[in-house]
């Protein structure tokens, strides 16, 4: 038999308790590692919402090998592979943006936490122009989907010159549109998100909230930041790369 | 918090200790931006409530229909809609959040000796998430009901012309769903990270082992019927052709992905229904519960093997024979966890001490109905069965027994178990004991009838049926008005005590673990005194004194723990 009254009295003992630290926490370490691993927790939830739709891609790229192979060549992979770049840059500065927070450099923690926002808005512009250059054209999801042979990629009129528009119809090329869209727009939606909560780190890093004991928030909205990151790195090759 | 401490009672009975969580601090806004996982407990509890009364009126509505064999009270198209809002709504908003989002956001921080759940503001989110799900399932019922039938399965759902309130019902158990992984992670990183020192996982109340067991099961399972019920969403609005076969996509995927998170669910339902259980039979039978690493680790087992059945749901789905074959062999694993409990429960009945209370009426129904509902799985888990029983009254009874005979007796004998802590009112036992024993009555009346019905062919979801029927329906309606007038005794005897109960001890049952040394009810704080950690089962350490009307710590067990204390 032991009490509670261990930790709690080591508490009383100190002077005052540092403003950040919540009421039912005893220090600020538990506080730390306790929101990391809702955190974590939030992260496993995360890979398996993502996981329905990594699940639903495997299902029809394997009832449809061929479409899935004509249709990739509508997906640009210089544009996607820029934004692959992006994004791993902007997990360099992200992971950087703790550094400064731990060492509590407060201009590094200011410049990396805005080079991880406008590397973000520079992944939404590429994937902007993506987008509207596809719906343009009229490769979209299901039984939307028509495309003019005019407007095929050149590489796709150069390897197969007699496919046409209404084969792929037939082959279901909707259903690739529909898995290509939904996936990039659900991680287009964690992007516009992380970005939301890059301002709000902004904003707390220029009002000089963290500290070397107190930076739970930069630590666990990198980490967020981080599997968004690594959800892209997966979805670029099984869409872009699959000639 | 010295506002909190009791004043010793001179005259014998026990004393409302002045300041409590419930009036630290007044008025409505309060309450409504508070952060204490107590005060957001009884949020939930009012919440899920009036889904419960919400659920329980469809039930009682079609039940009524179902008296005579020809339309009676309603229309075929009203009957679909009926038996669409009594599912969706006593399964979405009702049994997943019922017992953890409300007994469990109450009593989990205790049980360890914390102050707090770990992430409190996540936790007053969940329940907002919540009723924002309750709003819009309330707005299908203005926008003229749903007849889609719980499941939501396409093309009968999604491939319809768009409707709104097809994509209520869709945004609906989305927000719902977020509003349950976030207390499952909030859960989750509270045993682990809050528990004091001297609590170890294997001195927690197996309560929180089936409450971890469930956060698993929430966090990761949830996130996927999310997507489902999103990509359903887009699919409705825009056709895309996932789902819909006539834009090219594959309803049986659907089924795939619901039933990966909805079996799970089950046991989402039924875990925690599981953990109240330990509690109340071992309390009433005042000894040690039996097989305190089996009953804590099949919460465990459970949990895993419920990941890997969802197919038994799909036997006639079209999935391959190889397919329903494994799903088939996998499906029997759960029995034996789940068996497990009920072995340790009835070994710990033996020899017990059993004092028939309220709660413990509850317990022993669970386990009667628990075993009659988990056996009859057994026979729905082999193919050649299911193929003859899918989609019968055999099914529906089946899942009720589990479902309503054991989470809703759960729930409610966990709601009477910690009514004196939650409220610091006693209950009137009598008209308790009789409510009890009517549930456990209008229970069995509701369900036998259905299972006899349903190995003779009577097919679920439908309004009107052949005539040789007749009897089965009209036994089991009168059971469910049996089960409905208990419901309403509950209620009236449960409000009156909040006015004009006796006041509660603050350990009224003599029962172990923490958060009966807290007072009845606890400070905002949870606790005036440290909690003396010990076996969540050693009643021993419990002496009945009448003076106080209730059970007090012995007091070489307080100074043992006292000079413990100082040790360290």
């Amino acid at each position: 038999m032991s009490t509670v009254a261990e930790a709690d009295s080591k508490q009383e003992a100190l002077p005052e308790r540092p403003k950040e630290l919540a009421m039912h926490f005893d220090t600020l370490h538990q506080q730390f590692t306790t929101t990391k691993l809702g955190m974590w927790l939030f992260l496993g939830q995360e890979l398996l919402f993502f996981c329905g739709l990594f699940t639903a891609y495997s299902v029809y790229r394997a009832n449809h090998q061929e479409m899935f192979h004509y249709a990739h060549y509508f997906l640009d992979w210089k544009l996607g592979g820029a934004n692959t770049v992006v994004l791993l840059c902007s997990s360099l500065t992200a992971a950087w943006s703790v550094r400064c927070a731990q060492l509590e450099q407060r201009k590094g923690l200011i410049v990396t936490l805005i080079l991880t926002f406008l590397c973000a808005c520079a992944f939404m512009t590429i994937k902007y122009i993506e987008y509207s250059h596809k719906i343009h054209i009229g490769a979209v999801w299901g039984s939307h989907f028509g495309v003019n042979q005019a407007d095929f990629p050149e590489h796709l009129k150069e390897t197969y010159p007699d496919l046409t528009s209404e084969q792929l119809q037939q082959m279901n090329a909707g259903s690739f549109f529909a898995i290509y869209f939904c996936m990039t727009g659900l991680h287009g939606i964690h992007v516009l998100v992380g970005m939301g909560l890059y301002i709000w780190l902004l904003i707390r890093a220029i009002r000089g909230d963290f500290n070397r004991k107190y930076y739970g928030a930069v630590d666990n909205v990198a980490l967020y930041w981080h599997i968004v990151d690594i959800i892209w790195i997966f979805l670029f090759p099984l869409l872009y790369l699959i000639g | 918090m010295a506002g909190g401490i009791v004043e010793k009672p001179t005259s014998g009975a026990p004393v409302r200790p002045k300041v409590n969580y419930l009036n630290e601090t007044k008025g409505l806004k309060n309450w409504l931006v508070t952060l204490d996982h107590k005060r957001i407990a009884l949020m939930y509890l009012a919440a899920v409530s009036v889904a419960l009364l919400l659920g329980g009126f469809w039930a009682l509505v079609l039940r009524t229909e179902l008296l005579g064999p020809q339309d009676t009270i309603l229309s075929n198209q009203w009957y679909n809609r009926a038996f669409t809002l009594h599912g969706a709504v006593m399964v979405f908003l009702f049994i997943i959040p019922g017992i953890p989002a409300s007994l469990g956001n109450f009593i989990l921080p205790m049980q360890l000796g914390a102050k707090d759940l770990a992430l409190p503001r996540i936790n007053l989110l969940s329940w907002y998430l919540y009723v924002i799900g309750l709003i819009f399932f309330l707005g299908i019922l203005f926008l003229g009901g749903l007849d889609t039938g719980w499941t939501l399965y396409p093309p009968y759902s999604s491939g319809r012309p768009v409707e709104l309130n097809l994509i209520f019902a869709y945004t609906g158990v989305f927000i719902l769903g977020f509003s349950s992984i976030l207390t499952g992670l909030n859960f989750i990183a509270t045993m682990h990270k809050l528990r004091p020192k001297g609590m170890t996982m294997y001195k927690m109340p197996l309560f929180l082992w089936a409450l971890y067991a469930t956060s698993l099961i929430q966090v990761l399972a949830t996130p996927v019927v999310g997507l489902t019920l999103g990509l359903s969403l887009i699919e409705h609005v825009f056709k895309i052709g996932i789902f819909l076969p006539q834009y090219g996509g594959d309803p049986v995927l659907y089924q795939h992905f619901f039933w990966f998170y909805s079996h799970p669910a089950v046991y989402i339902m039924v875990l925690p229904a599981m953990g109240v259980q330990s509690e109340l039979i071992a309390t009433f039978s005042r000894k040690h519960v039996f097989g305190y690493k089996a009953i804590a680790w099949s919460s465990i087992a459970i949990a895993a093997i419920g990941f890997i059945v969802w197919g038994h749901h799909m036997f006639v789905s079209g999935q391959s024979p190889a397919a329903g074959i494994i799903f088939s062999f996998l499906t029997y694993w759960v029995a034996i966890p789940s068996a497990i409990k009920v072995f340790n429960w009835v070994a710990t009945l033996y020899k017990g001490a059993i004092d028939f209370k309220a709660p413990m009426i509850y317990a022993l129904a669970f386990m009667y109905l628990f075993g009659i509902g988990g056996l009859t799985g057994l026979f729905l888990a082999s193919v050649v069965n299911n193929v003859h029983l899918h989609d019968t009254y055999f099914v529906i009874a089946h899942f009720h027994m589990v479902m309503v005979g054991s989470v809703l007796t759960a729930f409610l004998g966990g709601i009477h178990y910690w009514w004196p802590k939650m409220t610091g009112k006693m209950y009137n036992e009598t008209l308790a004991r009789i409510a009890a024993v009517m549930v456990f009555i209008g229970f069995n009346v509701t369900f036998m009838p259905q299972f006899v019905a349903g190995t003779r062919g009577m097919p679920r979801r439908y309004a009107n049926y052949l005539d040789e029927f007749t009897i089965f329906h009209q036994v089991s309606t009168i059971g469910a008005y049996i089960l409905g007038a208990a419901v309403v005794l509950q209620a009236f005897y449960l409000v009156y005590s909040l006015f004009k109960g006796k006041q509660a001890p603050p350990n009224p049952w003599g029962s172990a673990s923490l958060e009966w040394q807290a007072t009845s009810p606890p400070d905002f704080h949870n606790f005036t005194e440290k909690p003396i950690v010990m076996g969540a089962y050693d009643f021993e350490n419990w002496e009945f004194v009448s003076e106080e009307a209730g059970y007090v710590l012995k007091k070489e067990v307080i100074e043992t723990g006292k000079s413990l204390a100082t040790v360290h």
